[in-house]
């Protein structure tokens, strides 16, 4: 088991795997529904030129969303 | 409850449902074409569309609904969606069966949607949309096996390119399929909870039987918005004590939807789609590679924006003088019909002059249209506000009220429709209310006339700069700061609120279809030009008489028996008749001018004359100001009108009003205008609301009265505040005036 990691410190090109969404419930339930659940596994695409929000790949899509966001989700090796 | 609908036995009414860049919108067009009908819901501000077609005997109604990605009614757009489906939005009748579109090369997250679809009791048909970019993706389909592992009929098609239409037609005109049934599974203990509030539903009869287990999912798993009408209290105090229930054992309930339908969905996906490895380089990723770059897409993007700009501008150029010359025809063509008189001067001078002037800016506005139309499509709008967010985060907004904004430097009233895409609606509220402060193409014409006549454009800054060029991008420097200034400002007072998350999807990059662009112009330019037949064509009237009338003043000099002299001596030979048509072309403008001043809006000018001479106007400036409230163009028209030098405005017109603006003096001999008055006078109009079509289409958007009002006030307040600062400063500077 490796340790708990948040997606918005994964490096560019590197992927996890979704252990769980933390955080209030309305962003956790949006994050869910675009299809950041158990199991699956994301990666990191790139980040916006201002150094924020980032493109991420899940289940065969790319979302945008913010580092503050990504830090509610936690993630493991892939 | 489907009354109307059963009784006739050939009409059928279908929801479209699906996710946003599913292709919703292409199939609905290829559907219906052009046998479409566009309406709002009574008290939102979504759009009703709805579109028919007809195979043998059976007609079939369409009704569009919002791209959502989830029935949670978090957003205006999912409460519609579900509260259509479910027959409880007012004004359109339930429908009685859904047509869900899924993205086939996006299938997981599309099905999610569907699967919460397939749970308000109604018969559903999937159609399976982008199968050719599925296919290039390297997805191959079992659809037989989808179709029984969904347990709802799934029809293979390309929107795009109209393949397999045909046989989705016939499909929905077909006995309706049975209404499907839920196969997923949530923990049990969650499921008896559900089970046990679904038979509370079923009882109190507040839901149809068949619905009554998804309504029990969303009541007791779904986060509702605030601004959503709660569940009786009974029903509520139930859903609570299950809540509490749950979380005693350590359950977090709100997460249990989403996990158990996306477990299902990658099983289904599984077993009937085979999927190539999972992160593929795409042709997308070359382009984003540039276009999201660190230092090329900041300048890729800095580069577009003035390519619309430049567009806007010059190639506008043309068509706009040809409309303007052909508006010049028309009139000269009406007089002649016409026999001379008040009617014939109402219609050439108030109705052609007003809505002449305004419809001008048609090919601004088409253009606009265009590029913006041409962005959204081809996916690069959702990279823009990915590349904008943090810098609009700021000011407490997402990158998604970037492009509205963008859209109101031609024109707010687009600016403002746009910001529909804005999810959530404080954001969506103040990024109307700051719209109208990009400098719009109707302020051009009252910038170029000042900067014209007080900055001369060989006068240099620092020996680089031409000092027109830097006022007039101050001004639209100046309509930016204050935007900034009035977001943060609202964000803060009126309209509180979190800077909400930004969760964006980035679709791929897709080739612009020409129908979409064609039928999104045309809509465009219907739109304008039905305002401009109505509203402006109303105050066009409104503003002609009141600088018409009172006809029977006293007037300063006999200008009748003045004329009729001049043409005595040009029959006796005593003066040339060049000479004496430049004198009587001079005698009637002067004439038109004092009736100007002694008309209604004349004295109106001279009444607040004293509230508007601390910002260095005086009476003439404040007609302008007034007539200008209509639609802020109005002000050079007018100007030329009071100073007496012609309406046309034309190189020629304009270089002569800029000499006459110059040449006035007050009684006691001090220049009227000078630089620091033409600076007040065009920060009056960065600042001020002087737009009725965007007051109405604000009414519109925000439902209300209260926010036009509102944003009349606070701008005019704004622009007051803004030249009196600017004189008075100016003056202590002792720069003149």
């Amino acid at each position: 088991m490796t340790p708990v990691m948040t997606l918005d410190a994964l490096a560019i090109g590197t992927a996890g795997r979704v252990e769980r969404v933390r955080g209030n419930r309305a962003v956790a339930q949006r994050l869910q529904e675009m299809g950041l659940t158990t199991g699956v596994v994301v990666k990191i695409v790139r980040v916006a030129p201002l150094g924020d929000p980032l493109e991420v790949e899940v289940r065969g899509y790319r979302l945008s969303l913010r580092k503050e966001e990504a830090a509610v989700v936690e993630v493991s090796a892939p | 409850m489907s009354r109307t609908v059963s009784e006739i036995p050939s009409l059928r009414r279908l929801a479209l449902v699906g996710n946003p860049n599913c292709g919703k919108t292409t199939l609905f067009n290829a559907l219906t074409g052009l046998r479409q009908k566009v309406g709002n819901y009574p008290g939102v501000t979504v759009e009703k569309k709805e579109g028919r077609f007809t195979v043998g005997d059976v007609e079939v109604v369409v009704i569009d609904l919002p791209g959502v990605y989830s029935l949670s009614a978090r957003s205006l757009d999912e409460r519609i969606t579900r509260d259509v489906v479910l027959g409880r939005q007012a004004g359109t009748d339930p429908p009685e069966a859904i047509l869900a579109i899924a993205d086939a090369s996006n299938l997981e997250r599309n099905l999610y949607l569907v699967t919460q679809v397939m749970e308000l009791g109604r018969p559903v048909w999937l159609a399976l949309n982008m199968m050719d970019l599925a296919a290039a993706k390297g997805l191959t389909f079992d659809l037989e096996r989808l179709s029984q592992a969904l347990g709802i009929p799934v029809i293979p098609i390309v929107a795009s390119k109209g393949v397999g239409l045909e046989a989705l037609r016939r499909k929905l005109a077909e006995p309706l399929p049975p209404v499907p049934t839920r196969r997923w599974r949530l923990p049990q203990v969650i499921e008896s909870e559900v089970a046990a509030l679904a038979e509370r539903l079923r009882a109190g009869s507040w839901s149809d039987s068949a619905a009554a287990e998804g309504e029990a999912i969303r009541l007791l798993l779904g986060d509702v918005a605030e601004d959503d009408a709660l569940p009786p209290a009974e029903l509520q105090s139930a859903v609570n004590a299950a809540r509490g229930r749950l979380e005693a054992l350590g359950i977090e309930w709100w997460t249990a939807e989403a996990e158990g339908r996306y477990s299902w969905i990658h099983a289904v996906c599984r077993s009937a789609v085979v999927q190539p490895e999972l992160f593929q380089q795409t042709a997308s990723d070359r382009i984003d590679a540039v276009v999201t770059h660190r230092l090329w897409g900041p300048l890729l993007f800095a580069g577009l924006m003035l390519l619309v700009f430049q567009s806007i501008f010059t190639w506008a150029q043309a068509p706009m003088d040809a409309i303007s010359w052909l508006m010049g025809r028309l009139a000269l063509a009406t007089r002649g019909v016409l026999s001379p008189g008040e009617f014939t001067d109402l219609i050439v001078d108030g109705v052609l002059a007003g809505v002449g002037a305004v419809v001008t800016f048609l090919p601004q506005i088409l253009i606009l249209t265009f590029f913006i139309a041409l962005l959204e499509d081809t996916g690069y709008m959702a990279r823009a506000a990915f590349i904008m967010d943090r810098l609009m985060r700021r000011v407490g907004l997402s990158g998604k009220s970037f492009i509205p904004l963008l859209s109101s430097f031609a024109c707010a009233i687009p600016g403002i429709t746009a910001t529909r895409t804005i999810e959530n609606a404080k954001d969506r509220l103040v990024t109307i209310l700051i719209a109208p402060l990009m400098s719009c193409s109707a302020r051009l014409p009252v910038y170029a006339l000042m900067i014209g006549a007080f900055f001369p454009a060989d006068r240099r800054l620092w020996g680089v700069f031409s000092l027109a060029g830097v006022m007039l991008f101050a001004m639209y420097g100046l309509g930016i700061a204050a935007a900034v200034a009035v977001a943060w400002l609202f964000k803060k007072t009126l309209i509180r609120g979190a800077s909400p998350p930004l969760i964006l999807e980035l679709p791929p990059y897709r080739l612009p279809s020409p129908r979409t662009l064609l039928l999104t112009m045309l809509s465009a330019a219907w739109q304008f030009l039905y305002r401009a037949g109505t509203v402006i064509l109303a105050i066009a009237v409104v503003l002609w008489f009141l600088a018409t009338y009172p006809r029977d003043v006293a007037l300063s000099r006999d200008y009748a028996a003045e004329r009729a002299a001049v043409a005595e001596a040009v029959q006796r030979g005593q003066t040339p008749e060049a000479e004496a048509s430049a004198y009587l072309q001079a005698l009637e403008n002067l004439e038109k001018a004092e009736r100007r001043e002694k008309s209604y809006i004349g004295r109106a000018g001279k009444l607040i004359e004293p509230l508007i001479a601390p910002l260095g106007f005086n009476w003439k400036i404040g007609v302008g100001i007034i007539s200008a409230f209509a639609a802020r163009e109005v002000f050079v028209g007018t100007l030329a009108i009071i100073y007496g030098v012609g309406e046309d405005e034309d190189a020629a017109g304009s270089r002569a009003l800029s000499a006459a603006l110059q040449a006035d003096r007050y009684p006691d001999g001090r220049s009227v205008f000078s630089p620091l008055v033409a600076v007040s006078i065009m920060v009056f109009f960065v600042l001020a609301m002087q737009c009725m079509s965007t007051l109405a289409v604000t009414r519109r958007e925000t439902n209300s009265w209260g926010w036009p009002a509102v944003m009349f006030v606070y701008m005019t307040l704004l622009a007051y505040t803004g030249s009196l600062i600017v004189y008075q400063t100016g003056r202590w500077l002792g720069l003149g005036g």
